[in-house]
């Protein structure tokens, strides 16, 4: 965000004279660009500064933010943000130290298992911007200035930044920002940040004889082996390099010139059959309800953020509840499967909604 | 028979021979009947199905008596038959034979897969050029397929004349193509603490390299005249729902950052930020903006979310290194490579790629003994600087178990570091910026696999 003053009246004086005229400075190329209106450049330039500049003026309570958090945020980040169920958790790891310290302390734990959003934050700023920016993450941009205040306040009283009651607002974001847990925990003294820093790590030239033992300190355990499923499908089927079939133990010997994987003479022809087999609704479905981010809180048979699809055809089974549920899906709903409310899915098309509400009723 | 006892020792399933007649061939024999061609070609299946189950295709047939390799001998169904027509696929695809190559997830690295990563598959890939298909994808809030006659490029901030640029005006303006890698920061960050994934496309595969084509940034902001001197920082924001934004400094957004509409000669793909997006040479990718639709000058760094929560590298003493931005020399051999199995000893052409965001790749060292001895690779024309260059070594397998490394050097002097070396001062939890020398080990067996040594 930057304003400078003499630039507006500038540009309303332009806007006035001719409408969208063409900017003063493209002698070097006439005709191309023009100028901004003022109220385009308010429209897109939404960023908040480290120094808040760019900060929109409002306030909101974290008890407001608690009720909204509920309704838009908590399928995602839980409830009391702490879920590592869809992304990182936002709150945890904390302590009234590090508020003292504006150093966290279990930043230098490597046991601990994960870091939070407010471990690492050490500019308010950048928690305001990106709610108001991009979340809720399926309709973002859709928070006033008010409830982002809110929800920023509602996350700090989580990690026990600020108390219950408390109300942020542009006029004590200043305040809060000195209490980040990890405000003193960054630095830009490191040779990455531009093309002439000098780098920390030296390699070793050396070309003979060279320093090293050699021995194999770390492998893929057994058990692993097909964990990125058949390595065979994920390598050219002909040629000097095929990939291993990690369906099946390790070859017991070299396989010799003219080795055909039991895999290679159908797997070419398999994604072409795919499209035609009797099963190709089914997954073109599947294929739409990932599309949709379904499967990042309903699993096919585990219950996870939501009900799994086994689950929800069992409650319904032999009942007429597909425009039902199909509304639930385009409006959203809560309560029927405990606190955490199904998000609205208005950019979905009525049609796939349906589909995909018959597909989960047949079990998928 | 002695091929049933072969398949079992090899640890194979039978299979019926049918399964060797491609889905077409069969489709055509059940609905046409077998033609003279069809039936040479069925045979001609048969064949390699028998010898495919003894293990050794040409050896067996010649042993059997045969004169010759039938693949040669008999006629082929393409050699005998009209072949399609120009215009079936008005935009080309790839061979049905090429199918296993594809974009990837890996598995269980993220939750949703609107924020996720799709790996490029660098086995396969040969040169320095990814095609446009095969890009790495990397998605913080999904894709989106932008209306360029509704795109605009916004510019604003410590600027005589803020402005605004439709694509018309954008894509008059005097173009450049140049060829960059684009590398996430938090590619092979998988494996800073052990060997976690199986292949070079899980380890390395958030690499990519096309030819871009675009104006200068340079340009744009001399057209709104830029505080060059106050401003010393740009910021970039992308017109998508995740508004993604990132921090770049003036010096750089003066040298060589480019605003993109093309990708190897056509627009770029949309999953690669049609029709906009920001290449900034060298540096991490999620600093080359996709959907790009403002850059607003400034006089201090902007602290967004992926510069004050992720892309941050966090050090042993718990400090997070901020704004690290510049992708290090590193490089990789992509064959043979890890989940690759090797079907004999002999001869074997080593290949891999090698760059550096600080400029051009100057030599690059290949060891087949895990790192005690070293020798010099070629490295393929062009070189060029921030992009990939293609390396090669001769090799001569004996069946001896070896351990695969490339070592690169860039223009600076700068030398890629072992994973000792690198976790020395950086620890293992820094998550970005891993350009360790990576090993592949080679077993008797032929199979390769990812390892970390001493």
């Amino acid at each position: 965000m930057y304003k400078l003053a003499k630039t507006l009246t500038g540009i309303v004086a332009l806007t006035l004279l001719g409408g969208l005229a063409n900017a003063q400075d493209t002698k070097k190329f006439p005709g191309i660009g023009r100028a901004a209106t003022p109220a385009e450049v308010a429209a897109w330039d939404i960023d908040v500064r480290p120094d808040f500049k760019g900060l929109p003026k409002g306030s909101g309570t974290a008890e407001q933010g608690q009720e909204l958090w509920e309704a838009k945020c908590a399928s995602c980040h839980g409830v009391f943000g702490e879920s590592n169920e869809v992304f990182t958790p936002i709150v945890g790891g904390t302590t009234a130290k590090d508020i003292k310290t504006g150093r966290v302390a279990s930043l230098t734990d490597p046991n601990q298992p994960q870091r939070s959003t407010l471990m690492r934050l050490s500019t308010l700023s950048s928690l305001y911007d990106y709610v108001y920016r991009a979340m809720p993450w399926n309709a973002p941009r859709t928070l006033s200035a008010d409830e982002t205040y809110a929800l920023v306040a509602y996350m700090l009283s989580l990690a026990e930044i600020v108390p219950e009651d408390f109300t942020l607002s542009h006029e004590n974001v200043r305040e809060i920002q000195a209490l980040l847990p990890n405000r003193n925990g960054t630095t830009t003294e490191h040779g990455m940040w531009t093309v002439s820093g000098k780098p920390d790590v030296q390699g070793n030239p050396c070309m003979t004889n060279c320093p090293t033992d050699g021995k194999i300190t770390s492998l893929l355990p057994d058990f692993a082996r097909n964990a990125h499923e058949n390595i065979t499908e994920q390598n050219r089927m002909f040629g000097p390099f095929r990939g291993a079939d990690t369906t099946k133990p390790a070859l017991k010997k070299l396989p010799g010139a003219g080795f055909v994987a039991p895999v290679a003479a159908t797997s070419a022809t398999a994604t072409a059959a795919a499209t035609v087999a009797p099963g190709a609704n089914a997954a073109t479905l599947q294929t739409l309800f990932q599309k949709h981010n379904c499967t990042a809180c309903h699993a096919p048979a585990a219950k996870g953020v939501g009900p799994s699809i086994a689950e929800i055809a069992k409650k319904y089974k032999e009942q007429d509840v597909v425009a039902k549920l199909a509304t639930k899906v385009k409006v959203g709903g809560a309560g029927v499967w405990g606190a955490i409310p199904m998000p609205p899915h208005a950019q979905m098309s009525d049609a796939d909604i349906t589909n995909l509400v018959k597909w989960m009723l047949a079990g998928s | 028979m002695k091929t049933n006892d072969l398949r079992l020792k090899l640890g194979r399933l039978k299979r019926a021979p049918e399964n060797f007649v491609s889905a077409e061939l069969a489709t055509e024999v059940s609905t046409d009947g077998v033609t003279e061609a069809r039936r040479g070609f069925l045979r001609n299946s048969f064949l390699a199905a028998m010898a495919a189950g003894a293990g050794t295709a040409s050896t067996l047939a010649f042993a059997q008596g045969s004169t010759g390799d039938p693949t040669i001998l008999d006629k082929q169904v393409w050699q005998t038959t009209l072949g399609q027509p120009v215009a079936v696929r008005p935009y080309g695809v790839p061979s049905k034979y090429e199918a296993n190559l594809q974009r990837r997830e890996s598995p269980g690295l993220t939750r949703v897969s609107a924020a996720s990563v799709s790996f490029a598959p660098l086995q396969g890939l040969f040169g320095i050029i990814t095609p446009n298909g095969l890009h790495f994808e990397r998605h913080h809030q999904g894709w989106v397929d932008i209306d360029p006659a509704k795109h605009r490029l916004m510019l604003n901030g410590m600027v005589k004349q803020e402005m605004v640029f439709t694509m018309e005006d954008l894509m008059r303006l005097p173009s450049v193509s140049r060829i960059h890698f684009i590398e996430c920061g938090a590619n092979t960050g998988m494996e800073w603490g052990n060997v976690a994934v199986p292949t070079v496309q899980y380890t390395h595969g958030m690499l990519s390299c096309c030819e871009f084509t675009g104006v200068p940034l340079s340009i744009l902001l001399d057209m709104a005249g830029a505080d060059i001197k106050k401003g010393k920082y740009i910021l970039a924001e992308g017109g998508d729902g995740s508004g993604m934004t990132r921090t770049i400094s003036m010096e750089m957004a003066l040298d060589d950052v480019l605003v993109v509409w093309g990708m190897n000669g056509e627009m770029l793909r949309p999953e690669n930020g049609y029709p906009l997006r920001l290449v900034v040479p060298g540096v991490q990718g999620v600093s080359s903006v996709k959907w790009l639709r403002r850059i607003e000058v400034g006089d201090m760094p902007y602290a967004t979310k992926d510069e004050a929560v992720h892309y941050m590298d966090l050090m042993p003493d718990g400090i997070h290194r901020q704004y690290t931005s510049i992708q290090e020399c590193k490089s990789v051999i992509t064959t043979p490579s890890g989940g690759q199995q090797l079907l004999e000893t002999g001869f074997y052409n080593i290949s891999g790629m090698a760059w550096s965001g600080r400029g051009k790749v100057k030599r690059v060292d290949v060891s087949v003994d895990g790192g005690r001895n070293w020798r010099e690779a070629r490295m393929e024309t062009p070189v060029l600087t921030k992009a990939i260059t293609r390396f090669n070594i001769d090799w001569v397998w004996d069946g001896k178990p070896a351990i695969l490394q490339s070592r690169v050097t860039d223009e600076t002097g700068h030398v890629q570091p072992s994973y000792r070396m690198l976790r020395e001062v950086r620890g293992t939890r820094s998550i970005y910026h891993n350009n360790a020398i990576q090993s592949w080990k080679v077993d008797t067996n032929g199979e390769v696999s990812n390892v970390q040594v001493g």
